[in-house]
């Protein structure tokens, strides 16, 4: 396994799967009533939030605080072009205090690839701008895994504001590593730069037509659409988007039985999402954040814990 | 005192020896000894005229830890320079008559080329009110290119009306073309597919085509003259090609990075590649090349964009555009151009000077090797390679794009009026 999770090509489809194999003995601690491993007990972990999060925070506090790790938190906004602090002076500063691990999240896109070249301390990407998130594509495919068991040859649809999106370009690499078929679905005005090429060279499709793609999938996952993007002129109003691309009580029924739902949260019901969808049986919207835990836990321990430790 | 150049290739035409005298070529072919004269031996040497960047920011007054005029005027003379236009994108901005003339004494004061101000057409760069364009034309600096760089003149109404007024004087706006509403200020990556991979703000081509197309469409309106900044993809060269075919004044430059690097160099986030227009794919940078050697682009400029460290030590989207090129720039047209045929050393000698200096109005500069002419040459060292090595440079800044590439065609001495600025690929 590679030093640092910056992006999901930095796993194979073996390190995706000893991740989720262990996320699953992870797992259980999380149930049990004493919540605590000694593993990185002497470990320090900084949690650097550039850009406000409240769920993948916590996430990953709770998942070091459950390894036995020093977790700091350290938020703020990224420094400015011309005045104040150079982003690697802000991460040396901090790494200069004796940092084992670094887990970043930034408004800009690459920010945790950088800082990786910048400090000595293992460093795990949050969400970088609108490039990547890792761990959210680890959740997903631990939550899909756990209902539809092994993922090869499954159909995965994305749905939404593709261009936008960091959790969009980590599940893409990260369902095609684990042999998924994959569908993104979007307005073209969604979708990101060179799609077609893209799509191509990556062997996976892309669609306008969410009713079309809608019958064969096996897990459907909605990504959320901000509001603002309407000003932007991506589309035209909500009802719009809604009728076109939104998973609606029709386009409920419309599923296969066992197909998943999926949602990185935080949802906009009655957009992207009805909530009859979000809260189907089909849906796994909270397991989606109950993993995220066992998952951080497991990525922690894969990347801190070092030589011989035992999970 | 007199200087001997012997066996220099003018041109790549045939080897003569020069005799320089008081500042001007005083004798051109087989000569022999001269008394009291110093002499250079050039064997395997091309001789030039004197370069002439007409894009260049040295970021004085206003940031002068990144560059100042000595520091750049340095850089220049390291890389065959013989004069420069120094860009309006300072703080304060050169709006002013007064402003224009302290670069101008600033650079005599340096004195190790011309630095000639490039007047700004808008009051603060915003785009609105025309600057002082005609106190700056009349003032000692004798502005006569006028442009906003690093921002686009985007109101047709302005456009129109600053190419209009330079009329009048025989100004020229030198224009930066990008639609904002098409590539706003955080566009930073080509948009195509590593944009999308990237999840970095695309900068699409179309966005410097429909400015080019709009600005040669208000050049055939107005009967004046328009200058394209820095063109960087195959549509634009398009657009110039058809208008000078219907005989539009308009001429078009290319920087040595969109003529040498791609977009793909931004793969590893590293804002040294960071620059404003964006590096483009290799189909783009093959039709500048064809484009500056057929003459649909006229001349080479490097937008040397010094920047201090810490300034480029951010998040890309963050860091600050631009990259260094006046050291680099023979080296880089050498090998990309020179290299594969498609330009000689004539060709050369008319993309980095004789055309520069022309649509600068310099007419020191950029002249014929000619006896009676002025001695502003650079003698250039057609096979010799060098790896360019960021920290070897006189400029205050390091962000080098070219840092760890290996370069053929090296300047070995520059000239500035008979006085050797460079010797060895050395300041004196």
């Amino acid at each position: 396994m590679k030093r640092h999770l910056l992006s999901m090509n930095d796993l194979d489809k073996q390190g995706i799967l000893t991740i989720l194999d262990t996320a699953e003995s992870m797992h259980d601690v999380q149930r049990r009533e004493v919540k605590k491993l000694p593993t990185l007990r002497g470990r320090t972990v900084v949690n650097m939030f550039f850009e406000d999060s409240t769920r993948t925070r916590s996430s990953f506090e709770l998942a070091g605080k459950w390894l036995s790790a020093d977790v700091i938190n350290i938020s703020g906004k990224g420094s400015s072009t011309s005045k104040g602090e150079s982003l690697r002076d802000t991460v040396r500063t901090v790494a200069a205090m004796g940092v084992d691990g670094f887990v970043i999240r930034h408004s800009a896109s690459g920010a945790a690839q950088q800082v990786s070249e910048w400090v000595d301390a293992v460093v795990i990407n949050a969400g970088d701008g609108t490039h990547e998130h890792p761990t959210q594509a680890l959740l997903d495919a631990y939550s899909m895994r756990r209902r539809l068991g092994d993922l090869e040859g499954r159909h995965v649809a994305i749905v939404g504001d593709l261009t936008h999106s960091r959790v969009l370009r980590s599940n893409l690499i990260c369902l095609k590593t684990l042999g998924a078929r994959v569908t993104v679905v979007a307005p073209p005005t969604l979708m990101p730069s060179g799609i077609t090429t893209w799509a191509k060279s990556e062997g996976f499709e892309a669609s306008y037509d969410f009713d079309a793609v809608l019958p064969t999938v096996d897990a459907v996952m909605m990504l959320r659409v901000q509001r603002e993007r309407m000003s932007g002129g991506f589309f035209p109003t909500e009802r719009e988007y809604t009728v076109s691309y939104g998973l609606t009580r029709e386009r409920l029924r419309s599923l296969q039985e066992h197909t998943v739902i999926l949602h990185p949260g935080p949802m906009n019901r009655g957009l992207e999402i009805a909530t009859d969808a979000a809260d189907a049986a089909q849906s796994l919207v909270l397991d989606q954040v109950s993993a995220g835990v066992a998952v951080r836990m497991s990525v922690l321990y894969h990347l801190l814990a070092g030589e011989g430790a035992v999970a | 005192m007199s200087l001997l150049i012997k066996g220099a290739d003018l041109l790549g035409a045939g080897r003569q020896d020069l005799l320089i005298s008081g500042g001007i070529i005083a004798e051109i072919g087989a000569i022999g000894a001269v008394a009291d004269a110093e002499t250079i031996d050039a064997d395997g040497l091309v001789a030039l005229p004197g370069l002439v960047d007409i894009h260049t920011h040295l970021r004085e007054p206003g940031r002068e830890d990144a560059e100042t005029i000595a520091s750049g005027s340095a850089a220049a003379a390291v890389g065959g320079f013989t004069a420069i236009l120094a860009m309006a994108n300072t703080t304060p901005v050169t709006a002013t008559a007064e402003a224009a003339e302290r670069i101008l004494d600033l650079g005599r004061l340096a004195g190790l080329v011309d630095v000639q101000p490039v007047g700004a057409v808008t009051k603060g760069l915003a785009g609105e009110e025309l600057a002082e364009l005609g106190l700056m034309a009349a003032s000692r600096a004798k502005v006569r290119v006028f442009s906003d760089d690093g921002r686009c003149v985007h109101d047709a109404r302005v456009m129109r009306r600053a190419l209009e007024y330079v009329r009048a004087f025989g100004g020229v706006i030198s224009q930066h073309s990008q639609d904002p509403m098409l590539a706003d200020h955080n566009a930073c990556c080509h948009e195509g597919e590593l944009s999308g991979r990237l999840g970095l703000p695309g900068w699409p081509g179309v966005a410097e085509e429909v400015i080019v197309a709009r600005d040669v469409m208000l050049a055939r309106h107005t009967g004046s003259r328009v200058h394209v900044a820095h063109v960087s993809t195959a549509g634009s060269v398009e657009v110039i090609r058809w208008a000078k075919a219907q005989g539009i004044s308009v001429t078009a430059e290319a920087t040595p990075h969109h003529l040498m690097l791609t977009t793909d160099l931004l793969a590893g986030y590293d804002p040294t590649f960071k620059v404003n227009p964006p590096l483009r794919p290799s189909e783009d940078v093959e039709a500048l090349r064809a484009a500056l050697a057929d003459g649909t682009i006229d001349v080479v400029a490097t937008d040397h964009a010094p920047h201090a460290r810490h300034d480029k030590e951010h998040t890309f989207i963050n860091a600050a555009f631009g990259v260094m090129g006046l050291e680099t720039a023979l080296s880089v047209i050498s090998t990309v151009m020179v290299g594969p045929g498609l330009l000689d050393w004539a060709g050369v000698a008319q993309v980095m000077s004789a055309r520069p200096a022309r649509i600068a109005g310099l007419s020191g500069h950029g002249r014929p090797i000619a006896v009676g002419e002025p001695a502003n040459l650079t003698l250039v060292d057609p096979s010799a390679t060098v790896t360019v090595d960021r920290d070897v440079s006189v400029s205050l800044s390091r962000n080098n794009p070219w840092h760890g590439r290996t370069l053929k065609g090296t300047v070995y001495a520059t000239l500035l009026r008979g006085e050797p600025t460079v010797l060895k690929g050395a300041l004196v």
